[in-house]
């Protein structure tokens, strides 16, 4: 007898997730189909898995299994939730933006106290606006793709769309903060932000969880666009809750003699994918992306970049580290492409790896895409424990075990932090890292 | 009285092979001994031991410093009690500046004496001073430990550590090796100028050149994992003439 098994996969239809909130999701008409189309791709695929090369690592099916329903928008209960969380934030004087669960909290945010040349909208209110024929083209993925930021677009509730003028110079970061107080629901963001010409700014992003908010999505998108000439110091600091999932998607484009710094410290979440595509649209510009992972327990960090060298004279600088305790695991792939025209490119990236343990594991995948000739590239990765000679000098000064290893941590991942120009943003940095290793014991 | 340093019939292997081969040795405060021999008879093994380092097993015998067993002290202990290692060749330890592992390192050994931490300014001033006497210029503290430091400047650092941590046994390895002569003197007179009636030394040397700078008390020489043979100061005198071969047969 042939009996066709029923699938007893307990798990919501995929579906669901989408139709079942279609009606709570901003904007219509041409917004609405985007959102349909966008979610259909996503569905097409399915959650990436390790067959697809650029997520080798980081199987979304085995670790991530499903997609849970959207949070609900915040009550006043879960705004007081999230003004605690604020509380215990670092310190960092800044215009701010807060998105509790996916949405902006304008009585947590500076929206009407920024600087003169400075703009800010929600997406929600663009998205909204039916006179704005424009709208639709934020929920598109630039030089981004696949499901996950397919399904960004399908579901993003809110975020913010700062324009800077040209010539702008800012006297204080913009800071975007992300508080979930909800468990176990997900919740899509996707924030954008124009450096005019000569613009200099600096944006802030924390990712924090609000009291006992555990096991929640965050999927959050941010496309950046560097004016001609313009500065950008970035600076992202990921400290969601142990069990969280954060997925996150940066796409920069860089105009030409523009400088752009940016900086990740992924030191939360138990599952997290930081993807940044960056693009170079003018020459002459130069970009360095640094990262410190720091990880310990169960914790798995993916730090995916695709630097496309599209034009002639520009220089990028990666420098990653990761420190990885306990069965904690760390990835990171790096693609540099320089393009048939993109003569004297200056590329150099080079990622490190400390196991502190036996089980920690790291992955390293530089690659280099080269398709010009007269172009200078070099990438360099390592992977390997505290060096014993070391530890044994420290301690034969008195350090303990802990202290000793302490110390060569902090040096370790202060060849990635220094890169942050500002004081301020470095100390916090350089806090979070202390704080890591004082948990640690 | 209770002797500061009493090795007693040492044998330590490295792996499987005996280094040391019952080796004894008493220090009292205030002596400086140096310990001579040439390449491979353990001196360096029997400073790592004393000091802490992982990787040596001792298979027999006993190391008491003020009568308390060392074996059984964790290599920090044994700094926060006194006993301070001056490497034959300091490491390099990138992105951790001097000062700052000088005040952790400082501080970490007061700790665990019950005493109380140094304050930054304080501190500062404490290593300012001892830096001054050895012709070591401040910004060599602003650097990576280390980093970039000549031979002679690394051995110098070895000396403001011994200054500032005011340790009670300093064992001296191969402090000679690879510095000139002038680079020798300016270090040889920053030790010279921390021998005191509370403090003892044991200067390990190849060579009985650095014992024209420190003088000792006493001389031991190895050979083959022992001391074959100990004496007052004539003796380094009398291996400058005559070498080492006479004593390989007596081990």
């Amino acid at each position: 007898m042939n009996i066709a098994l029923a699938k007893t996969d307990t798990r919501r239809e995929p579906g669901d997730i989408f139709a079942s909130v279609r009606d709570r999701l901003p904007g219509t008409g041409k917004v609405a189909e985007v959102r349909q189309q966008a979610f259909e791709a996503y569905a097409r695929a399915g959650l990436p898995h390790r067959r697809l090369e650029d997520w080798k690592y980081t199987d979304l099916r085995a670790l991530m299994r499903e997609v849970l329903p959207l949070a609900a928008a915040p009550d006043s209960s879960a705004l007081e939730r999230a003004k605690a969380a604020l509380a215990s934030l670092a310190a960092v004087d800044a215009h701010r933006l807060v998105l509790v669960d996916g949405v902006i909290a304008p009585a947590l945010s500076d929206l009407n106290a920024l600087e003169a040349g400075v703009h800010v909208r929600t997406l929600r209110e663009i998205l909204e606006d039916n006179s704005n024929n424009a709208r639709a083209d934020l929920l598109e993925n630039g030089a981004a793709s696949g499901a996950m930021i397919a399904l960004n677009a399908a579901m993003a509730t809110d975020g913010v769309v700062i324009t800077v003028a040209n010539g702008t110079v800012l006297a204080k970061p913009i800071h975007i903060v992300h508080v979930a107080t909800r468990s176990s629901a997900a919740t899509y963001t996707r924030s954008f932000l124009k450096l005019g010409q000569a613009a200099h700014a600096t944006l802030v992003e924390s990712f924090v969880a609000a009291g006992d908010a555990k096991s929640y999505q965050t999927n959050d998108a941010v496309t950046v666009w560097l004016g001609d000439d313009a500065n950008l110091q970035h600076v992202r600091l990921m400290a969601d809750s142990a069990d969280a999932t954060n997925l996150t998607t940066v796409i920069f484009t860089i105009g030409a003699k523009a400088r752009l710094a940016t900086f990740n410290m992924t030191s939360g979440g138990g599952l997290s994918r930081y993807q940044g595509y960056l693009t170079f649209a003018g020459e002459g510009a130069e970009v360095s992306v640094n990262g410190v992972n720091l990880l310990n327990g169960r914790q798995h960090a993916d730090t995916t970049l695709f630097l496309d060298h599209a034009v002639p004279h520009c220089a990028s600088r990666e420098v990653f580290r990761a420190v990885v305790d306990d069965r904690a695991h760390s990835v990171f792939q790096g693609r540099i492409i320089v393009q048939p025209k993109a003569q004297k490119t200056d590329a150099k990236m080079m990622t490190r790896a400390l196991l502190l343990s036996d089980e920690a594991e790291a992955d390293n995948k530089p690659e280099l895409e080269i398709f010009a000739d007269d172009v200078t590239c070099g990438h360099g990765a390592t992977t390997g424990a505290l060096d014993e000679s070391l530890l044994f000098y420290l301690r034969a000064r008195g350090l303990s075990e802990k202290e000793a290893q302490a110390l060569l941590i902090q040096a370790f991942v202060g060849e990635a932090i220094e890169s942050i120009a500002s004081d301020a943003l470095r100390e916090v940095a350089i806090a979070t890292a202390q704080r890591w290793l004082e948990v640690r014991g | 009285m209770t002797a500061l340093l009493e090795v007693r019939d040492l044998q330590v292997r490295v792996e499987d092979r005996e280094i040391l081969h019952g080796l004894s040795l008493t220090v009292n405060e205030g002596e400086v001994h140096a310990i001579m021999g040439p390449n491979g008879s353990g001196k360096s093994t029997l400073s790592h031991v004393i000091a802490g380092k992982p990787g040596y097993e001792v298979t027999g015998g006993e190391i008491l410093f003020r009568g308390e067993d060392l074996l059984e002290m964790a290599p920090d202990e044994r700094a926060a009690k006194g006993v301070f290692l001056a490497f034959q060749y300091p490491v390099e330890i990138p992105g951790v500046i001097t000062m700052n592992f000088l005040r952790t390192a400082y501080n970490a050994q007061r700790k665990a004496r019950g005493e109380s931490e140094l304050m930054a300014p304080e501190f500062l001033k404490k290593v300012r001073e001892v830096a001054k006497n050895l012709n070591i210029p401040q910004d060599m503290l602003k650097r990576g430990v280390n980093v970039g430091f000549s031979g002679g400047e690394k051995k110098r650092n070895e000396i403001l550590q011994m200054a500032l941590f005011e340790p009670s046994l300093c064992i001296l390895d191969e402090m000679d090796s690879g510095l000139d002569i002038d680079a020798l003197r300016v270090a040889a007179d920053g030790v010279n100028a921390l021998r005191s009636p509370g403090r003892a030394m044991v200067v390990i040397t190849h060579y009985q050149r650095l014992l024209n700078y420190i003088i000792p008390d006493f001389v031991h020489v190895m050979s083959k994992g022992k001391v074959v043979k100990s004496g007052g100061k004539e003796l380094a005198l009398e291996l400058e003439a005559s070498g080492y071969t006479q004593f390989e047969d007596a081990a």
